[in-house]
């Protein structure tokens, strides 16, 4: 067996035994420009990461009241991994006539 | 254009004496201007709010206006530049710089919870009018489309500022 098979047979033995990578966990991805979140609605699950893209050169922010809150500085990504299910607005901080919704499924 | 440019300050109601009413249709190096002045003004207002206010709340919004206006002005500067449009100085400018410069002098003399309930007016104000002044004249007069586009994307901007200063000064009630 080459050195390459027998890690991967190790790795798989680790995950197999974990079964701590989740199956299907997504990445999705929000473009932020000129004050505007696209897409606006966004399905998700519980599980997936939200990737916000700010094309602008202002600092924006992913709120939702009373619960989480990502500050995304300008021209950079910033990310949120999502841990309840239900329906969530969102709004930016800075700008409150920016607004965004998710739809998270449970796992 | 005259007559467009009073019906603006008329809606919006909120300027002492008709900042937007003394010129004819402004040109684009004069609105650079005014867009430039409008920003400088909020910036230096939100300069004496960090110095002045002990609220929290007031504060992180005076700081979220210096980043913002500055961010905004810093790319109006590398537009004129890249448009080799000179900003030119104009009645309007002069207008809103003598009022801004009475109303910092007004905000100096008050304290505490009155300074800052009275800052946060005039910022929803202040927002309002300018809001007014970029829809309903800045924008319709510039020519040029990048201009046009940036001016377009300052007053999203600031409709969200005066969003959040409608509730910083709904909180300090």
């Amino acid at each position: 067996m080459l050195p390459g098979c027998k890690s991967f047979a190790f790795l798989a033995a680790v995950v197999g035994a974990t079964g701590s990578i989740p199956a299907h966990a997504e990445t999705i991805r929000v473009s932020i420009d000129k004050l505007v979140f696209s897409p606006v609605n966004i399905s998700a699950k519980v599980g997936d990461t939200i990737e916000w893209v700010n094309a602008d050169i202002l600092a924006h922010t992913a709120t939702v009241k009373g619960d989480w809150d990502v500050t995304i500085p300008p021209k950079k990504t910033a990310s949120y991994v999502l841990k309840k299910a239900g329906d969530v607005d969102y709004y930016c901080r800075f700008h409150p006539n920016m607004k965004g919704h998710i739809a998270v499924a449970p796992k | 254009m005259f007559v467009r440019l009073s019906a603006a300050v008329a809606a919006v109601g909120l300027l002492a004496s008709p900042v937007f009413a003394q010129g004819a249709k402004p040109t684009d190096p004069q609105i650079a201007h005014i867009a430039y002045t409008a920003g400088v003004i909020d910036v230096t207002a939100a300069k004496q709010a960090i110095k002045k206010s002990k609220n929290k709340e007031v504060v992180a919004f005076a700081k979220d206006m210096v980043r913002d206006h500055e961010a905004v002005n810093k790319q109006a500067l590398a537009l004129v530049e890249k448009l080799k449009v000179t900003p030119e100085d104009n009645d309007t400018s002069r207008s809103l710089a003598k009022q801004a410069k009475d109303k910092l002098e007004e905000l100096g003399k008050l304290k505490g919870a009155a300074y800052d309930k009275a800052y946060v007016a005039n910022e929803v104000a202040y927002h309002k009018t300018v809001d007014g002044a970029l829809q309903s004249v800045l924008i319709p007069s510039a020519s040029n489309a990048e201009l046009k586009g940036l001016l377009q994307t300052g007053l999203k901007i600031f409709e969200g500022h005066l969003q959040h200063a409608e509730h910083v000064a709904a909180e300090l009630k």
